[in-house]
């Protein structure tokens, strides 16, 4: 860790003020303790969220709205969540471990970082770590790298879990920032990489995430289903959140999100148009899956994405159109 | 910058917060309060051995400024119980075998503490079926919620016998006994 | 018969001692003495020594893969605040020495070997002061003009026949292959695998005059004061390492590395104490890696299934000049019959940290290897893949010749089949479905080599009748510290409570250290020889004869009178250090560890994870000195071999040798959930050739063979059978068969 300064905002308001002065913003600091140690991140100076009076869950109309301080075991834990948002909850508790979701929080989980290998080493060619250095992922090891979105610059993922359930749900990322608020579709929040892979969100400077709002439960069959290489405690290779509404056997209604498969949370309408008012066979989750993928390009070691993914779609409905098995 | 006053309790006794902001929490309770109970295993959240309690919750103190704990109470191996007096959770790792080396035992131990909390608060984990039901103590959800913890020596199915154990008697005796 | 008490271990020693004595505490599950400060955090690690006024040591790693280092950009860095040295001494090493070696391994760093080696020290004031500087060191090189090779399979490497591994070759395999009824030739990978014991390297190092003191985490100290000396060219009698708890080894620190020496030179430069503790990324990139292995294993059966031709062909790496090569074909040697047959080793040189030992080196990768290709040979029988083990065991070492002091290989394979359910395996694959999971049983045999190694360990038997065991031995999570107080309690007929065992101090006699499956048995047995050699002395006392002498509890008893050991004593200690060398048993026979492994695996049927239900060990390791450590070990093995089977693998870049995946995050060793319930059996077994304790190795047979069971459990499960571990899940997928097709 570079040396800086580290202060404490009191209010929202002073937290914004920090901000607006050039600091970066800490939560948890699960993700950007662990980059400043490493010189991935290095902040000259920090503002602490911790007492900015963002920490609470609120009921928000039929919604609820979840504040940016709430860590990911408290999200997780709220009986709110857990009865009409359970595909939230169980994104959350698929991810990272037991101490980390203690630490971890809305706002800094949906800021989280890339994994990719070469990000995190400063001695290789990152266009997201270091810009114009090149992208060493591309011609490397790449197995855990994206299949959906990437650019010349960069193939590395967004790693997360939380905000994959979030995209299924059309969760809406409330800002405040110094041209005032704003309410960010979450569809939108995440920037795939272009030729700008160092800019991860839409989040213009000084401009602080205060809480994500989920809109009014669906009711429908909600599952989250993580594919990694460790039973727990490991990144996804390919997560798949599905939010399902059967009737009369066939699929009423169907949001569809996928982790760890493309730059950004993937979701793509086409493939719920697909599925929408089908009943459900191994031949549409087929097609459901080639509409998913029909764009999706390797980069050698992780190939195995693409056929995964279209399992791992086949295996979730097939789960959540039988009744709701969830 | 950190107040003067900025201060944590670790295991009872109120002590200042350290000067560098860089400091982690595991590096002020090793290095400067001499608790070296708790481990250094990989610094970057990723194994475990780092595990303290605050304000009753686990969480990996590497991660963790320790400027950002100010007015935190902080439960550390040392307070859970010594050599001469050992918790009964420390009794069933001695018994079970649940460490080899020991070095990612006293993260073990501070996890599973924290776990039984959770268990009575009603958390539920990735094993559990229905998120709103009470969850049981099952080998898998308890394998479930201690993969946080890595032990590199293999002592897992020793740790979740002794975790069993002290989880029994805990629903027997009704109190805590962690 | 008396044998020689300080002797090289000749004859097998039949006395069979301890099971004559009448303490009754060999063998016992007893806790380990250590446990209540493990538990309690109050054991202290290297890294926690309160050592006045020590300083911080950082390494600075090398950004480039092969070349020399030009300039050292020092000011800047030591203009930064608490910064007091950067240090780039010749004396540092480049590469971590082997196990044994007892010297000094490729010094100067002025010449970088492989990606991320170290090139540098930064000390500072504080941690934090130092982990800065480290990484803001500028380091400017003169790249390398030679090609070098990455990759061990590249047309660049150099390929080498290792020194001191002989191909053993008999008959004529290719004639074998083409005369079989039934044969097998099949080629199998697996990838390169890190220790990462929990503890990551340290080192506090301080001068007292010419003297250094190291509080140091490493496995074999006697060794490892010798490779200090060397490096620094000061006599080894004059360095003193202190190490009571070490963090787990696996491998690693058998041998000093860089931050052990790093930390001597600038405790010497600023005549202050120094720590250096390695970050877990340094551990992962610069230590010591297991080779990865291309094995090509041939099988030639009669018509009745017994093996007449078998071959056994390793590639494997490691940089230029290193003389370990992974010995993947060591159990090979002496586990199965075909007199027909071809085993050797190759060595590609490349551009990669150093290649070592990391736990059960050969057998862990070739075991797996040749237990799966065992099963393959099984179904082109068409037996029973126990029955085929069982019917291809040689009643002497194939080629040599030589006899088996012990196996337990029939015994572990019918118990670990009675206890796991083996009868209820279907031979065929694709029989059996759970939902979404396909599951299906696999078995492997263990095997590993057994190890006897010169050791010495002090006894005193203390006037007020309590007993004192001291070694620099170290008890890296073995059970050390309780199997050699059960030796002495059982040896000396006094509870345990009255044993006091001290180890991992250079300053006391110097054990075997722990690496090989070997400490607890040489160290062991040089306890027992102290003992014995106390015996003598209270025999005389008593007016006994030794072997006659009974003690329990403090109470000695012979021909009807019955004496304390207080009294017999009179208010003087007995002292005595036995000591124990490896001799002709070790040619005489052969001696391994035996056992089976049984696995029970489920397979998505869609998305190809691969998860252990539940798995277990038969193991037959001669006399079991602890049962409860012992089947720790055996436990903490098939944990190792889930691992290698399922999701361990150093991922490197073949463009430049660097290892991408240095992190726990990303190089997976398994958690709690990967780790279903874990049965293991432990055979009642004496033997004398191996030990006078009658006890052979323990600490690494639970992983030699256990991802091969696995691995055969996936190919019943869902007919995939992976050639190349481990079995994540990309390479079982496309070869599944339709999910939907196949629902139950």
């Amino acid at each position: 860790m570079r040396p800086f300064a580290l202060d404490h905002a009191a209010s929202t308001a002073e937290a914004l003020q920090f901000l607006d002065d050039g600091a970066t913003a800490i939560a948890g600091g699960t993700n950007l303790v662990d980059l400043m140690k490493l010189q991935i991140a290095t902040p000259e100076r920090l503002v602490s969220l911790r007492r900015s009076g963002l920490g609470d869950i609120a009921q928000d109309g039929e919604g609820l709205r979840i504040g940016a301080l709430v860590t990911n075991a408290d999200c997780a834990a709220d009986m709110q969540v857990r009865e009409n948002w359970p595909l939230l909850a169980k994104a959350i508790l698929a991810g990272a471990s037991p101490q980390l979701r203690n630490r971890a929080t809305t706002g800094g989980n949906l800021c989280q970082r890339t994994r990719c290998g070469y990000f995190y080493d400063t001695s290789q060619a990152c266009n997201k770590r270091d810009p114009g250095s090149g992208c060493a992922a591309r011609e490397g090891f790449n197995r855990i790298h994206a299949v959906l979105g990437t650019s010349d610059a960069c193939i590395a993922t967004y790693p997360g879990d939380m905000a994959v359930a979030m995209l299924a749900l059309e969760a809406v990322v409330l800002t405040q920032g110094p041209s005032g608020e704003r309410e960010i579709p979450i569809a939108q929040f995440h920037l795939p990489p272009g030729d700008d892979p160092a800019r991860d969100n839409v989040l213009e400077a000084g401009e602080l995430i205060t809480a994500v709002r989920l809109p009014a439960p669906t009711g429908g069959v909600q599952i989250y289903r993580k594919v990694r290489d460790r039973a727990s405690y490991a990144f996804a290779l390919v997560s798949v959140a599905v939010d399902l509404t059967m009737n009369e056997g066939r699929i009423a209604r169907c949001a569809l999100a996928f982790g760890s498969l493309g730059t950004v949370p993937w979701r793509d309408p086409a493939v719920e148009q697909v599925l929408i008012g089908e009943a459900p066979s191994s031949a549409l989750f087929a097609k459901a899956a080639e509409v998913l993928l029909k764009d999706a390009q390797g980069f050698g070691a992780n190939d195995f994405k693409i056929p995964l993914a279209a399992r791992a779609l086949a295996a979730t409905l097939n789960d959540a159109t039988r009744t709701g098995k969830a | 910058m950190v107040s003067s006053t900025a201060m944590a309790v670790v295991n009872g006794v109120a002590n200042p917060l350290p000067a560098d902001p860089r400091r982690t929490l595991l590096e002020w309770l090793r290095e400067d309060l001499g608790l070296t109970g708790t481990k250094k295993g990989c610094d970057h959240g990723q194994c475990g051995a780092c595990t303290v309690l605050v304000e009753g919750r686990r969480i990996n103190s590497c991660l963790s400024l320790a400027q950002l704990h100010d007015g935190d109470e902080i439960e550390t191996i040392e307070a859970i119980g010594t050599p001469d007096k050992l918790a009964p959770l420390q009794r069933a790792f001695v018994t079970h075998d649940g460490f080899q080396c020991g070095y990612c035992t006293p993260g073990q131990i501070c996890s599973a503490k924290a776990l039984m909390q959770e268990l009575a608060d009603g958390w539920a984990s990735a094993q559990t079926e229905d998120l709103t039901a009470r969850p049981s103590p099952t080998p898998e959800e308890l394998r479930e919620r201690m993969s946080g913890n890595i032990c590199r020596c293999g002592a897992y199915s020793n740790i979740i016998a002794a975790l069993e154990e002290v989880i029994a008697a805990d629903a027997d005796h009704q109190g805590t006994v962690a | 018969m008396r044998l020689p008490l300080a002797d090289m271990y000749n004859t097998p020693d039949e006395r069979n001692l301890l099971d004559t004595m009448k303490q009754g505490v060999i063998g016992k599950p007893l806790d380990r003495p250590e446990g209540p400060l493990k538990v309690s955090g109050t054991a202290t690690y290297s890294a926690e020594w309160k050592i006045d006024g020590f300083v911080e040591g950082v390494l600075v790693l090398a950004g480039i893969p092969q070349g020399t280092v030009k300039t050292i950009h020092r000011d800047p860095v030591l203009a930064m605040p608490g910064v007091l040295a950067v240090l780039a001494d010749e004396a540092m090493v480049r590469r971590s020495v082997q196990g044994t070696a007892g010297k000094a391994p490729v010094q100067d760093v002025h010449t970088v070997d492989y990606f991320a080696q170290p090139v540098a020290l930064v000390v500072a004031e504080t941690f934090e002061q130092a982990r800065d500087a480290a990484l803001a060191l500028k380091v400017d090189y003169d790249d390398a003009q030679v090609p070098v090779a990455f990759d061990p399979e590249s047309p660049d490497a150099e390929v080498e026949q290792p020194s001191d591994e002989e191909p053993v070759v008999g008959g004529d395999l290719d004639q074998a292959m083409r005369e079989a009824a039934f044969s097998i030739d099949v080629e199998y990978h697996t990838p390169g695998h890190a220790s990462a014991a929990m503890e990551p390297h340290a080192t506090i190092a301080y001068w007292e005059d010419d003297h250094l003191i190291l509080r140091g985490s490493y496995q074999m100290l006697a060794y490892n004061v010798k490779e200090i000396a060397d490096c620094l060219s000061m006599p080894a009698k004059k360095v003193r390492i202190i190490a009571p708890y070490v963090g787990g080894g696996f491998g690693s620190k058998l041998g000093i590395t860089h931050e052990a020496v790093a930390a001597a030179i600038a405790a010497k430069a600023l005549d202050r104490p120094v720590r250096v503790v390695m970050t877990r990324q340094q551990v992962f990139q610069t230590v010591m890696r297991r080779s990865e292995t291309r094995q090509r294993v041939r099988l030639a059966t009669d018509a009745a299934g017994k093996i007449i031709g078998l071959g056994h062909e390793a590639h494997v790496s490691n940089l230029p000049g290193e003389d370990f090569a992974e010995p993947v074909t060591q159990a090979t040697e002496f586990l199965y019959g075909g007199e027909n047959r071809l085993l050797k080793v190759e060595v590609a040189r490349i551009c990669r940290m150093t290649a070592g030992s990391v736990r059960a080196p050969g057998e862990a990768v070739g075991m797996q290897v040749l237990e799966a290709a065992m099963d393959e040979l099984a179904e082109a029988v068409g037996i029973d893949p126990v029955e085929l083990r069982k019917r291809n065991l040689p009643g002497k070492v194939p080629v040599e010749g030589t006899p088996y002091s012990s196996r337990m290989l029939v015994e572990a394979l019918e118990q670990g089949a009675a206890q796991f359910g083996w009868d209820k395996r279907k031979p065929a694959p694709c029989q059996t479905r759970e939902g979404d999971w396909w599951i299906g049983m696999g078995v492997a045999s263990a095997a590993r080599v057994n190890m006897l190694t010169l050791a010495e360990a002090r006894v005193t038997l203390k006037a007020d009748g309590t007993a004192l065991v001291e070694s620099d031995q170290t008890d890296i999570g073995t059970g050390t510290y309780a199997i050699l107080g059960q030796i002495a309690g059982e040896m000396l007929g006094l509870p345990i409570s009255q044993v006091k065992v001290v180890l991992g101090d250079t300053s006391l006699p110097p054990g075997a250290g722990s690496g090989g499956s070997f400490g607890a048995i040489s160290t062991g047995s040089a306890v027992m020889r102290a003992c014995e050699a106390i015996r003598e002395k209270l025999a005389k006392h008593m007016e006994s004869d030794a072997d006659e002498l009974e003690i329990r509890d403090g109470m000695a008893s012979f021909d009807g009178r019955e004496r304390s050991l207080v009294e017999l004593l009179d208010g003087k200690d007995i002292a005595e250090v036995g000591s124990i060398k490896p001799g002709k048993t070790l040619k005489d026979f052969s001696q391994a560890s035996y056992g089976a492994f049984f696995a029970e695996v489920a397979v998505h049927a869609f998305t190809g994870e691969v998860r252990v239900r539940r798995m277990t060990g038969a193991f037959g390791f001669g006399r079991v000195l602890n049962a409860k450590t012992a089947r720790s070990q055996c436990l903490g093995g098939m944990v190792w071999g889930i691992g290698s089977a399922l999701t361990e693998e150093l991922a490197f870049d073949t463009r430049d040798g660097h290892l991408v995946n240095h992190d726990l995050a990303e190089y997976h060793v398994p958690v709690h959930a990967d780790v279903p319930a874990l049965e293991v059996i432990l055979l009642e077994e004496r033997d004398a050739a191996a030990s006078p304790l009658q006890a052979k190795g323990v600490g690494e047979l639970g992983i030699c063979g256990a991802a091969g069971a696995i691995a055969n459990a996936v190919r019943n499960a869902c007919g995939v059978r992976v050639r190349s571990f481990p079995l994540t899940l990309d390479k079982v997928l496309p070869h599944l068969p339709d999910p939907f097709a196949s629902a139950a």
